[in-house]
C-alpha cells in the first residue's frame, strides 16, 4: 500500500470478541495490533503506545479514562479524538450499536480509518451474533434438561411412563396457555422443596 | 399529557446518588402521573450517555452539566446541540484523601471538616515538602501527588481545579489529575494508585466506611449551592417533543420534591440501593441524602449544610449562570479557545424557558431571572453580566 501500518490498540475485557476483532483486523492487513485487557494504568499504556486508533468495547467503564485524552494534555503527544467530522455520525452510530468506540488521532486519511472502522463494527456485530447464537442454544439446552428432570418426577411420582409423563406437560401446557418449559419449570421447583 | 396510551421516554442514567429523581419519578408513579412509561437504562460510562443520547438510544439523560456544555459546542466530540432544561439537584460532591495523605496534611494544619481554605493550605505545604524532597533526592525524579476524578467535563474536575488554584496549587503542574470511573476510585486509593479524588455519593462515603479514606471538604463548602448533574436531551427531540418533555419535567419536580422530604429518606436510600439502580449499600445512601457523613474512618456523622439537595433553593432550576461558568473553566484550563460566538450557544444550553413553561401548571414559585452572581469559598464572585466577557 507504500503506507506506514497503523498502530491499533484495541481495549477488550472480552478475550473472544478481541481475538476475533484480531482476526479482522490482520486480514485486513493491519499488522500492528495490541490488545489490552487489564485496564489498571491504562492512560499510561495508551501513551506508551502511542496508538494511531484505539478500539474500547462499550460495556468497559474505563471508556470515561480514554476520553480524558481530548483535553489538551501534556502527557498525550498527539491529540485524539472520537470523530470530529460531522459526516461521521452515521459510522458512529454503526459502531455504538455494535459495541464499540472508536478514538482516532487527528491527520488520518478518512477513507483509511474509514475501512478500519468497518472492520471493527462488522466484526463486532459477528460477535454479537455468535453471542447471540450461543445464549439460545444453552437456554434450549437448559429448557431441554428441566423438561427432563420434570418428566422423571412424574414418572416416579406419578408411576407414568416417559411418553405418558410427557403428554401429561404438554396437555397442562396448553390448558393454561403456557409453554411446557414454564410448567417444568413449576413442577421442579415445588418437588424440589422439603416436604 | 392527557389521554391514550402513556408516551415512552427512554432515559439513561449513571449509577450515582443524583440519579435519585429520575428513579423516583418513575418508582413512586410521579411520571405514570404525567402520562409517561419510562424506561430506565443503566449505563457504565459518560462518554456511552453522550454517544447513546446523541444517536437517539436515549430521549434524555442523566448528564453532567458540563458534558451538555461540550456537546453543544462540540469539543473534541460531533457537535450536537444537547440542552438542560432541568437540573437534578446540587450539590453532593466531596473531596477525600488517603489517610497517609490526610494524616501529612493534618500536620500541616488540616482539620476534620475544617474551612477549604485551611484545608487547601495544608495541602499546599505537603505539596511544597514534597517537591523539595523531590529536588533534594538524587534521582530528583517527580512523583506528583494523584488526584482522580470521573470525566474531564465535570462540575468535579472544575471543582477540584478552582480549590486548588485558590490555594496555589497549579492543577496541571503540581498534581497529577486522572480519570477514573467512580467504582474504581476507592480501589485505586486502596491500592496506592491515587492521592485523592473528587467524586459524587456515594462514593466518599465508600471509602471512609472502608477506612481507606478521610473527606477533606464537601465542594459545597467550595461552591455553596453549586450545581452537579442536569436532565440532558437533544435540542432537536425538545423542539419536536413539546408536551412529553414538559410532562417529564414535571415528573422530576415532584419527585425532586418527594425526594427531598426527610420522611421518605429511608424508602429512597432502599429503592436506589437496589442493584438495578445504584448497588451501592443503603445506609450510606440515607447518611448522604440526610446531609449527614462521617468524615473519618470511625468519626461520627457531621452536619453538611446544603450537602445534596434535591429541591429546596430552586434546586432544579437551570441556571444559565451555571452553563456560563463552566464555560469559564473550560476556556480556563485549555479545554477550548475563547470565542465570542460561543456565547449564545452557551446560553442557549440551559433551558430556564423550558422549565418555566413546564412548570406553570403546578404554580410553584420559579425564579424570575436566569442568572445569578455564584459565589465561591475564597470570597470570589462569578457575576456574569461582568466576568462571562469572552
Amino acid at each position: 500500500m507504500g503506507e506506514p501500518s497503523l498502530r491499533i490498540l484495541l481495549v477488550d475485557q472480552n478475550a473472544a470478541r478481541a481475538a476475533i476483532l484480531e482476526e479482522g483486523l490482520r486480514e485486513a492487513g493491519l499488522r500492528d495490533i495490541t490488545i489490552v485487557r487489564e485496564t489498571q494504568g491504562l492512560l499510561r499504556r495508551i501513551v506508551d503506545l502511542d496508538p494511531d486508533v484505539i478500539f474500547i468495547d462499550l460495556e468497559n467503564p474505563h471508556r470515561d479514562v480514554l476520553e480524558q485524552m481530548f483535553q489538551v494534555s501534556r502527557t498525550v503527544r498527539r491529540p485524539i479524538a472520537m470523530f470530529v467530522d460531522q459526516a461521521d455520525t452515521e459510522t458512529i452510530r454503526a459502531a455504538i450499536e455494535s459495541g464499540v468506540g472508536a478514538y482516532v488521532v487527528d491527520g488520518l486519511r478518512k477513507e483509511r480509518v474509514k475501512t478500519i472502522l468497518d472492520t471493527a463494527v462488522g466484526h463486532f456485530n459477528m460477535f454479537n451474533r455468535m453471542r447471540d447464537e450461543l445464549e439460545r442454544v444453552q437456554r434450549q439446552l437448559e429448557d431441554r434438561k428441566l423438561i427432563e428432570r420434570a418428566k422423571g418426577i412424574l414418572m416416579k411420582e406419578r408411576a407414568l411412563s416417559e411418553s405418558d409423563a410427557y403428554a401429561m406437560l404438554r396437555k397442562a401446557a396448553m390448558n393454561e396457555n403456557r409453554r411446557i418449559v414454564d410448567i417444568a419449570r413449576s413442577i421442579v421447583s415445588t418437588m424440589g422443596l422439603p416436604k | 399529557m392527557s389521554g391514550g396510551a402513556p408516551a415512552k421516554i427512554t432515559v439513561g442514567f449513571i449509577p450515582l446518588l443524583d440519579c435519585a429523581c429520575i428513579v423516583a419519578a418513575l418508582e413512586q408513579g410521579f411520571a405514570r402521573g404525567e402520562g409517561l412509561e419510562l424506561a430506565l437504562v443503566r449505563e457504565t460510562s459518560w462518554a456511552n450517555i453522550r454517544d447513546r443520547l446523541i444517536i437517539g438510544h436515549f430521549d434524555a439523560a442523566h448528564l453532567l452539566g458540563p458534558m451538555a456544555v461540550a456537546a453543544t459546542l462540540g469539543i473534541g466530540h460531533l457537535q450536537v446541540p444537547v440542552i438542560a432544561p432541568f437540573a437534578l439537584g446540587l450539590g453532593g460532591n466531596a473531596i477525600t484523601v488517603s489517610n497517609a495523605l490526610w494524616q501529612a496534611m493534618r500536620k500541616a494544619g488540616a482539620t476534620l471538616g475544617g474551612h477549604p481554605r485551611l484545608q487547601g493550605s495544608a495541602l499546599a505545604q505537603v505539596i511544597r515538602a514534597r517537591s523539595q524532597a523531590d529536588a533534594r533526592s538524587a534521582r530528583g525524579e517527580e512523583s506528583p501527588l494523584t488526584f482522580g476524578m470521573v470525566y474531564p467535563f465535570s462540575c468535579h474536575n472544575y471543582e477540584l481545579r478552582y480549590w486548588l488554584a485558590a490555594v496555589g496549587i497549579d492543577p496541571d503542574r503540581d498534581v497529577r489529575l486522572v480519570v477514573i470511573p467512580p467504582p474504581f476510585l476507592v480501589d485505586a486509593m486502596r491500592a496506592g494508585q491515587i492521592d485523592g479524588f473528587c467524586v459524587g455519593e456515594p462514593w466518599n462515603s465508600v471509602a471512609v466506611a472502608a477506612g481507606v479514606g478521610t473527606i477533606v471538604t464537601p465542594t459545597t463548602a467550595i461552591w455553596p449551592h453549586s450545581p452537579e448533574k442536569v436532565l440532558g436531551c437533544r435540542a432537536s427531540w425538545a423542539q419536536e417533543n413539546g408536551p412529553k418533555l414538559d410532562a417529564l419535567v414535571r415528573a422530576l419536580y415532584r419527585a425532586a420534591v418527594w425526594c427531598e422530604d426527610p420522611a421518605n429518606h429511608a424508602d429512597l436510600a432502599h429503592m436506589l440501593a437496589a442493584p438495578r439502580y445504584i448497588g451501592a449499600p443503603a445506609e450510606l445512601l440515607h447518611a448522604a441524602l440526610a446531609n449527614a457523613l462521617p468524615l473519618a474512618p470511625g468519626a461520627a456523622p457531621t452536619m453538611l449544610t446544603d450537602f445534596y439537595v434535591s429541591a429546596r433553593h430552586h434546586a432544579t432550576f437551570p441556571w444559565v449562570s451555571h452553563a456560563m461558568w463552566f464555560h469559564a473553566q473550560m476556556i480556563r484550563w485549555g479545554q477550548i479557545q475563547p470565542a465570542p460566538a460561543h456565547a449564545p450557544a452557551v446560553r442557549d444550553t440551559y433551558r430556564p424557558d423550558i422549565y418555566r413553561r413546564a412548570l406553570a401548571p403546578l404554580h410553584v414559585d420559579v425564579p424570575a431571572h436566569d442568572m445569578k452572581a455564584e459565589r465561591f469559598f475564597d470570597d470570589s464572585v462569578f457575576e456574569p453580566a461582568v466576568d462571562y466577557d469572552l
